[in-house]
């Protein structure tokens, strides 16, 4: 491990390839390329079919990727770009950049999928994390009436925290800006990602934190820590799906499109689960690990479709500074 | 213009055309023309007054400490100077874990103030980003402006103590005219680095009412992908910092102290029993203030060092390369730009300064991304990520630099200047026997900090670096995005410890025979 990382860190300031296969480079956020992520196993495991060589390349988070495309435009080396969610897809869209999968595959998804450019790969519902000393509250209301602290991410600069902003909107429309008026006293702060919010709930800063109901998977399997649980409200939760799609100016159709179909196959969809701390988007044969059972089970799945969600960003925005600006 | 300034001027050049030319490059990418929103104004505003506030406390406070490290002599002393300067070399989010340990809603003051009954406080909001900045920047300007009270010569508080003067009188006399020489750049350094505030504007701002122009500016690009906007709020915050630069070079006073023959200072002046308590006091309030929470930081990751994956360990290996290379660039580039300032007319040297310090006021934000564009066409980003960051640290750390050498340069030159000349002694002979023997302490110190601050910068890296390459910083946050906060703890004890033994060896070296 210790060579491969050393000569990984040495061959890579070439740029030099020891192979003459085709090469699938593959946009996608950082924390999925880390050793601690999906990519390592799911590289090693399309390899090992692809006669191919596939490349990563981390490009800070899911709007930083997209962002990132559009820069490079259709000069850019990505065949494939994973990891943007369903907020991000019209925009994504809209670029151009992006060519239809083809693909038809049987999905486990809480909604019906119908997309013929981006296809997902994992997913979970946005959820307030707490420990379980506290008595969390059962609805959005509930906990904007209560003296819970939370910290939340910021919808500009932030993908939960964009999720955020459409969740209160789906489940509160019109009276979303009232909501927000009343939950500005239980936020401790905004931060500009996920990580920072986690870390200062870890840390004891608030009661709850924006996050996933898989995010405690992660403290029961690998901290073997049962002290976290996500709460269930009442008005529903808001979906994050996360997606692939081909880039249309790829040299390597056939490969992008191998490798997006391969995302959906048993091996790949094994490894989410305890990399990524997502559902996967078909369930494996052995089935989900142990730990993902006790998680909560929202009854209502929120979610806009990718043209409404881009339409509802500009004015939940607007309102949402005008809640907490005061 | 004489041979000495052409270096300087083109160094100058260099980093101006660097800013200009990343500007250009994103707003020639935009797609619409831009125009300022309620918003953006909004954000103008808070900047400026967060960064005035900082600026104001942070070099009001450091001044009575400065005095007292200056006057003192007490075991321990160096270490602790090398020890404050800490907070400012550490990476933003670990500096608020940190500060968040001791005020923070868990924190040990409110477990103090609750153990005695009284409501706890809350810090999240401007109280909260001004703290957090005054935590950053106390220790600079406190070391900006020690080096101003160490360069009062011996023979200046000799002759004092010969005529009798009493602490307000060297005040007057001594130490007043050298902080109008001092204060000035420390103030417009702290301003600055204030303006390009993030992080800490989002995360213990509280809420959308602490948008910084650089969050702003982060938003045009990642949100709404409105580079021309993004432009537009980068020029605005050049335009704030040359107006600022300006301003304080303006207000600036050479003190003129004459030579010394570089003796140990001995303070006869400031050795009553109420001096002593009160120097005594503030220093001990200032170590309390800067090392708390960097222990509380040391005490939560020490204990996982150890079992660090090896990833971390080579990324901490590609930083110190990247700190190592990028503070030989800014020793070039300030020296030559010092150099220069001494050689032009009063308007020329002040342009050429103040372009040294417009690296700081461009936005991070900007310009990786005009990097990046003007870079792309030529090569993978991954592959120049290193050399990039190398020349972006050593750009963003010469305002400290020129801080520091530009006044001490001057002062040779004032004092041995026209010696030197008599003797025919000029370029490379000047240089190695005149400047470099006497410019040790503001070297070393500058190279210090040159080498801490690209050790834990986390701007330009992130955009271009993946995983594979990834500095300690960035690292850092991949094991913080991964749930791991406890080896997340870990890595911020090694940057610390790297960022200082770093900032320790050069300014160590820097004073290997002085007494400072």
């Amino acid at each position: 491990m210790k060579f491969q990382l050393l000569a990984a860190g040495l061959f890579a300031a070439t740029g030099a390839s020891a192979q003459d296969a085709p090469v699938v480079t593959v946009y996608t956020y950082d924390s999925f390329v880390t050793e601690w992520g999906p990519g390592p196993a799911i590289e090693a495991a399309f390899e090992a079919e692809c006669a191919c060589e596939l490349r990563f390349v981390g490009a800070g988070d899911g709007a930083a990727l997209l962002a990132r495309l559009r820069l490079e435009g259709e000069r850019t080396e990505a065949d494939v770009v994973l990891g943007l969610d369903t907020n991000l897809t019209a925009a994504a869209a809209d670029t151009g950049l992006f060519a239809p999968h083809g693909l038809d595959p049987e999905l486990d998804l809480p909604v019906e999928w119908e997309d013929d450019i981006f296809l997902p790969f994992d997913w979970s519902y946005f959820a307030f994390v707490h420990r379980n000393e506290l008595n969390p509250p059962e609805s959005f209301r509930e906990l904007a009436e209560s003296d819970v602290s939370v910290l939340i991410q910021d919808p500009r600069s932030s993908t939960p925290g964009l999720g955020l902003l459409l969740w209160v909107e789906a489940a509160y429309g019109d009276e979303a800006g009232a909501f927000w008026s009343a939950l500005a006293d239980n936020i401790v702060t905004v931060t500009a990602g996920w990580s920072e919010a986690y870390n200062l709930f870890l840390e004891g800063e608030a009661d709850m934190v924006l996050s996933y109901t898989t995010s405690p998977a992660y403290h029961a399997i690998a901290e073997e820590d049962d002290g976290f649980a996500a709460a269930a409200f009442e008005e529903g939760h808001y979906l994050q799906i996360e997606v692939g799609g081909i880039v249309a100016s790829t040299d390597q159709p056939e490969l992008a499109r191998d490798f997006l179909a391969f995302m959906l196959s048993d091996a790949a969809q094994s490894v989410i689960p305890t990399t990524n701390w997502m559902y996967p988007a078909v369930v494996p044969q052995d089935g989900l690990p142990e730990g993902f059972g006790d998680l909560i089970q929202p009854d209502r799945a929120l979610l806009y479709p990718p043209d409404e969600a881009a339409a509802a960003r500009e004015a939940a925005l607007d309102e949402w500074l005008l809640a907490l600006s005061r | 213009m004489s041979r000495t300034a052409l270096p300087g001027v083109a160094a100058a050049t260099l980093v101006a055309a660097l800013v200009a030319a990343t500007l250009v490059a994103v707003a020639l990418r935009a797609e619409a023309a831009a125009q300022f929103g309620p918003a953006d104004w909004a954000a103008i505003r808070f900047t400026v007054l967060q960064a005035v506030l900082s600026a104001v406390l942070s070099v009001g406070l450091a001044i009575p400490v400065a005095r007292a490290l200056a006057r003192r002599r007490f075991p321990g002393r160096r270490l602790l100077i090398t020890l404050l300067g800490a907070p400012f070399v550490l990476p933003v989010i670990v500096a608020i874990l940190g500060l968040l340990a001791v005020f923070g809603q868990n924190g040990l003051v409110n477990a103090a103030l609750a153990g005695i009954g009284l409501p706890g406080i809350r810090i999240y909001g401007l109280t909260g980003v001004v703290l957090a900045h005054v935590f950053f920047n106390l220790p600079l300007a406190v070391r900006l402006i020690l080096q101003g009270w160490v360069g009062i010569p011996a023979e200046r508080f000799r002759l004092a103590a010969s005529l009798g003067f009493g602490p307000s009188d060297v005040a007057r006399l001594l130490e007043r005219p050298m902080l109008r020489e001092v204060v000035p750049g420390a103030l417009l350094v702290v301003f600055l680095l204030c303006t390009t505030s993030f992080a800490v504007a989002l995360t213990l701002g509280g809420g959308p009412r602490a948008t910084t122009i650089e969050l702003a500016i982060y938003q045009a690009f990642r949100f709404d992908f409105d580079l021309g906007r993004a432009a537009l709020l980068g020029l605005a915050q050049v335009a704030l910092t040359a107006t600022a630069a300006l301003v304080a070079l303006r207000s600036a006073v050479p003190a003129a102290f004459g030579a010394g023959l570089g003796a140990p200072v001995a303070r006869w002046d400031a050795r009553t029993p109420l001096l002593r308590v009160q120097d005594t006091i503030l220093v001990a309030l200032a170590a309390a203030f800067l090392l708390t929470p960097l222990l509380l930081v040391v005490t939560r990751g020490a204990a996982g060092i150890v079992t660090l994956p090896a990833s971390v360990w080579l990324a901490a290996g590609r930083s110190v390369a990247v700190a190592l290379g990028s503070t030989a660039l800014m020793l070039i580039l300030a020296l030559s730009i010092a150099a220069a300032t001494l050689r032009l007319g009063r308007t020329p040297a002040r342009l050429i300064e103040a372009s040294g310090y417009l690296a700081v006021a461009v936005s991070p934000m900007v310009l990786g991304t005009g990097l990046f564009l003007l870079l792309f066409p030529v090569a993978g980003p991954a592959d120049l990520a290193l050399p990039v960051t190398m020349l972006v640290n050593a750009v963003m750390s010469l305002p400290f630099a020129l801080r520091a050498l530009v006044p001490a340069l001057a002062e040779i030159e004032r004092s041995y200047g026209r010696l030197a000349s008599s003797l025919d002694m000029h370029g490379q002979a000047r240089l190695r026997h005149l400047w470099l023997p006497r410019l040790r302490r503001p070297l070393g110190f500058a190279a210090g900090l040159a080498a801490a601050l690209s050790m834990g910068d986390l701007g330009v890296v992130a955009l271009f670096a993946d995983p594979e390459h990834a500095t300690l910083p960035l690292k850092l946050y991949d094991l913080m995005g991964a749930y791991r906060s406890d080896a997340a703890a870990a890595a911020a004890v090694l940057l610390l410890a790297l960022s200082l033994g770093a900032f320790w060896i050069f300014d160590r070296g820097g004073r290997i025979d002085a007494d400072l």
